[in-house]
């Protein structure tokens, strides 16, 4: 029965074997997670013993404030990406959502009306880009950088180029508000919270698992009874939903509604959940790592901020930082296979003759 | 060796053997094919003409045995190798570059250039239609491709040959997507090209074709060589039998089971181009095979009851009820399962673990409150996999890491486990070993005997005649036959899915 041991190798050739728990510890090492939160320790404490003023109490606030709208925003990019897709337009649905904001509050609407408006209208933007995406069958890249611009666009047809800047001060003042006592804004509580129930919905509930299935081959999803398309659409509708509620908090949280808030926060959000270890191909990545790619990244930013770097340096380390994280998966693997392919059979054994 | 010409050959294969993992797809084949001549490939589907022909392309390379080019061993390493020396593979489906005027199809890579390199469009295009005329065609060598019917783009693949100076032209299957006219002009111009001393290797299914256009035939069974003769030595009787000949075995562990109810009710199932008017039903208990060559619609049609694809009119009843076209999750819901024809991309998602697989397709029923236990999914996947004694090595690991055939049980077992009331199998047993083979066939056999209905599309003929309790054969989307399983013979569903006379059935 020779036939019942033909599995492939194993994926990892082990080295001298290894102890259960240490074999564990070795995988738990080896993740990108693993990577990214030691990452965020090791930068923690190098900017609290170079930076001044890093390891302060204020600055850890402003920290928090500046993570929770990239934070917010990462969490539907994250089951976007998960699937194989992108939404490259939040940036500008906040923006649009900032500047609908500004304009019906100067026409006199309360603002317990204008917040769900504006997450409303978050998510028939973030439908538009589902029903192009799954209805008429684009990629995803093309239709959010097109709406990428178009939405940016629609922002200043709304609001010009006036801030609108006269919100309640009970509003504006709830959105930096901190737990008492502490440094920890409620906005970033509510984030976390938010958070938490990302991470159910992708890690523990059915839909959830289905996206990676969908990320890692869409065809054998559909074998699978899995509705593809429908999935993805929702997916989008909640990008833009929590897109436009960034879009209150951004706009509250600087009291200023303008038509160009949040301008390039794309490329910080996608920065962050492909450093948080989700890949860009689809069908793996965990939101926790994400989670810990945006504290990276903002405590990286910040404390380059506080160290005096140009803003425009700041943009080069994040783009550098989405590009590594991108290659050096990648170089892993690559690297392993080329290590393990003397080990695993460049020579293939000699077949018993089977001529006629 | 007893090669039917005695002149020496322009190409001989000898002895080439490829085996894919435990697959041995081609075993030790050897034949000749000679200037001026062309020669036929037979065989059923799956008896390796394929393999034979990417190995001559350069695709595969032999693990034992060699080519010989005019006396000189050549390995080509790739297809830009096999081109080079002299090898020229006409596909079915030629794959052109639909916005280029077809003058640059022709000379893609090796343009005439005039002077500062510039592409001599003039020069270029007069070389096109000197190849046109000798192949005795008229295709204006400055339109776009795009457009092109199928026939004509398989002429430019020719001239696109002759340009490189080939002397080994394989076609496989040219005709299948060509009416009568086309396929006569395809004739006359394979002619011309062995009068000019090339060698032709032609793969048909079509007997007429073979026995009025070829001079040689080769018959192979199973991935082995079983003869070479001249055509005008052999009858039509005689080929088939030898592509089909061999005994039905007793790997075929059938139950006998007084079938029950109509479970699955196909009705004028038609999809335009693909299917058309296919009727059918499945009875409790009862094993239906699908059966035809590759490309009649087969598997088109079990995706469209399924739900993966649409179609334009006909309905699908399960149990009487009707069944809501394009919706998988409808079809499953309504208790069919399907297990798909390509395990690697539609069965399994080869990237997630055995696990996770294994619970792909009932992640609900798992789920308690909503959520999902990590345990809960852990004992219902191990549950399955030993139900179906799937080896694997841990449930974590990637599916991609087990064998062909535990592979296939995996995809059974997690279609199982969804309880249906209408398995249809797509091409079961391809490519796995023959034990499994015949693990999923008792698998089969023994749904049947619980009551399942079973429907079953199959290429290999002792599967289709060991398993079913009936027959149906398509032939280009409609079913041409139904036969009873105790009337099916290799011959009768050969003669159907090929639409020869039976003269001998």
């Amino acid at each position: 029965m020779a036939h019942d041991t033909l599995y492939a190798q194993p994926q990892e050739p082990q080295g001298p074997a290894p102890g259960r728990g240490g074999g564990r510890l070795a995988a738990v090492l080896r993740r990108w997670d693993t990577t990214v939160v030691l990452g965020l320790i090791a930068v923690v404490v190098g900017a609290a013993l170079l930076v001044d003023g890093f390891a302060t109490g204020r600055n850890a606030e402003f920290l928090l404030l500046d993570a929770v709208a990239i934070g917010l925003v990462a969490l539907p990019m994250t089951l976007i990406v998960v699937t194989g897709e992108i939404d490259l337009s939040v940036a500008s649905t906040l923006g649009l959502c900032s500047a609908v904001m500004g304009q019906l509050w100067l026409s006199g609407w309360p603002l317990e009306l204008i917040v769900p408006a504006a997450v409303a209208l978050g998510a028939v933007l973030g439908a538009v880009n589902g029903l192009f995406v799954t209805g008429f069958g684009l990629p995803s890249l093309a239709v959010t950088i097109g709406t990428l611009a178009a939405y940016r666009g629609l922002a200043f047809v709304v609001l010009g180029d006036q801030a609108v800047a006269d919100f309640p001060g009970e509003w504006t003042d709830a959105a930096v508000g901190t737990v008492p006592g502490g440094a920890l804004p409620w906005a970033m509580v509510g984030t976390a919270l938010l958070a938490v129930v990302f991470g159910i919905l992708l890690h523990a509930t059915p839909p959830g698992r289905e996206l990676y299935a969908i990320g890692s081959n869409a065809e054998a999803a559909r074998f699978s009874g899995i509705a593809v398309a429908r999935r993805k659409f929702w997916l989008f509708v909640a990008s833009g939903a929590v897109s436009g509620l960034a879009g209150v908090y951004w706009t509250l949280r600087y009291a200023s509604a303008r038509a160009d808030n949040g301008e390039g926060l794309e490329l910080a959000v996608v920065a962050a959940v492909l450093l948080g270890g989700v890949s860009i191909f689809g069908g793996r990545g965990t939101l926790a790592g994400v989670c810990a790619g945006v504290l990276l990244l903002g405590t990286l930013r910040n404390a380059l901020q506080l160290a005096d770097v140009p803003s425009d340096t700041l943009d080069i380390v994040t783009g550098s930082l989405l590009i590594a994280s991108v290659v050096v998966p990648n170089a892993v693997v690559l690297l392993r296979a080329r290590l393990g392919r003397p080990r695993s059979g460049s020579a293939p054994p000699p077949r018993p003759g089977n001529a006629p | 060796m007893s090669g039917p010409a005695a002149a020496s050959p322009l190409l001989h294969l000898r002895d080439v053997a490829k085996s894919f993992g435990p697959v041995a797809a081609v075993k030790g084949v050897s034949f000749a094919l000679h200037a001026g001549r062309v020669h036929a490939l037979a065989g059923e589907n799956g008896a390796g003409k394929s393999t034979v022909v990417k190995m001559l392309a350069g695709v595969h390379r032999p693990d034992s045995g060699g080519l010989e080019l005019e006396g000189r061993p050549i390995s080509p390493d790739g297809p830009a190798a096999a081109q080079a020396a002299g090898i020229a593979v006409i596909h079915q489906e030629p794959t052109l570059f639909p916005d280029l005027p077809v003058a640059e199809n022709i000379f893609m890579g090796r343009q005439p250039t005039g002077r500062f390199g510039r592409i001599d469009r003039g020069a270029m295009n007069e070389a096109a239609g000197r190849l046109f005329a000798r192949l005795g065609v008229a295709i204006d060598p400055d339109r776009q491709a795009r457009g092109l019917s199928i026939a004509d783009q398989q002429l430019v693949e020719i001239a696109k040959a002759l340009s490189r100076r080939a002397k080994v032209f394989v076609m496989d299957e040219p005709t299948a997507a060509l009416s009568g006219v086309e396929a006569t002009r395809l004739f006359a111009v394979i002619r011309g090209l062995t009068e000019r001393g090339a060698a032709v290797l032609f793969i048909s299914h079509r007997f007429d074709e073979i026995f009025s256009l070829c001079d040689d035939i080769t018959v192979m069974r199973d991935g082995a060589w079983v003869s070479t003769d001249r055509v005008a030595d052999v009858t039509v009787d005689t080929v088939v039998r030898r592509m089909v000949g061999r005994e039905v075995s007793a790997l075929f562990p059938k139950q006998d089971v007084e079938p029950g109810d109509v479970v699955l009710d196909v009705r004028g199932l038609t999809r335009t181009g693909v299917f058309e008017d296919v009727s059918l039903t499945v009875r409790r208990g009862e094993i239906v095979a699908l059966a035809g060559l590759v490309g009649a619609g087969r598997s088109e049609v079990v995706r469209a009851v399924f739900g993966i694809d649409r179609y334009e009119s006909g309905d699908v009843r399960v149990g009487g009820r009707l069944l809501p076209p394009g919706s998988p999750a409808a079809a499953m819901a309504q208790g069919i399962a399907l297990v798909p024809e390509d395990r690697r991309q539609q069965g399994l998602v080869m990237e997630l673990s055995v696990e996770r697989n294994a619970t792909l397709t009932r992640l609900r029923p798992l789920a308690r409150f909503g959520l999902l236990s990590g345990r809960g999914e852990r004992r219902a996947a191990t549950d399955l996999a030993r139900r179906l004694h799937v080896r694997h090595g841990g449930l974590g690991d990637a599916v991609g890491t087990l064998s062909g055939g535990n592979q296939q049980k995996l995809v059974l077992a997690k279609w199982l486990a969804t309880s249906p009331q209408v398995l249809i199998l797509d091409e079961p047993t391809r490519g796995i070993d023959v034990g499994t083979k015949a693990e999923v066939h008792r698998i089969m056999s023994g749904l049947a005997a619980e009551d399942m209905a079973v429907l079953m599309v199959s290429s290999e003929l002792p599967e289709v005649l060991g398993m079913a309790d009936r027959v149906l054969v398509m032939r280009e989307g409609r079913i041409t036959a139904e036969l009873p399983g105790s009337r099916a013979t290799e011959e009768s569903v050969m003669f159907a899915a090929t639409g020869q006379p039976g003269a001998g059935a």
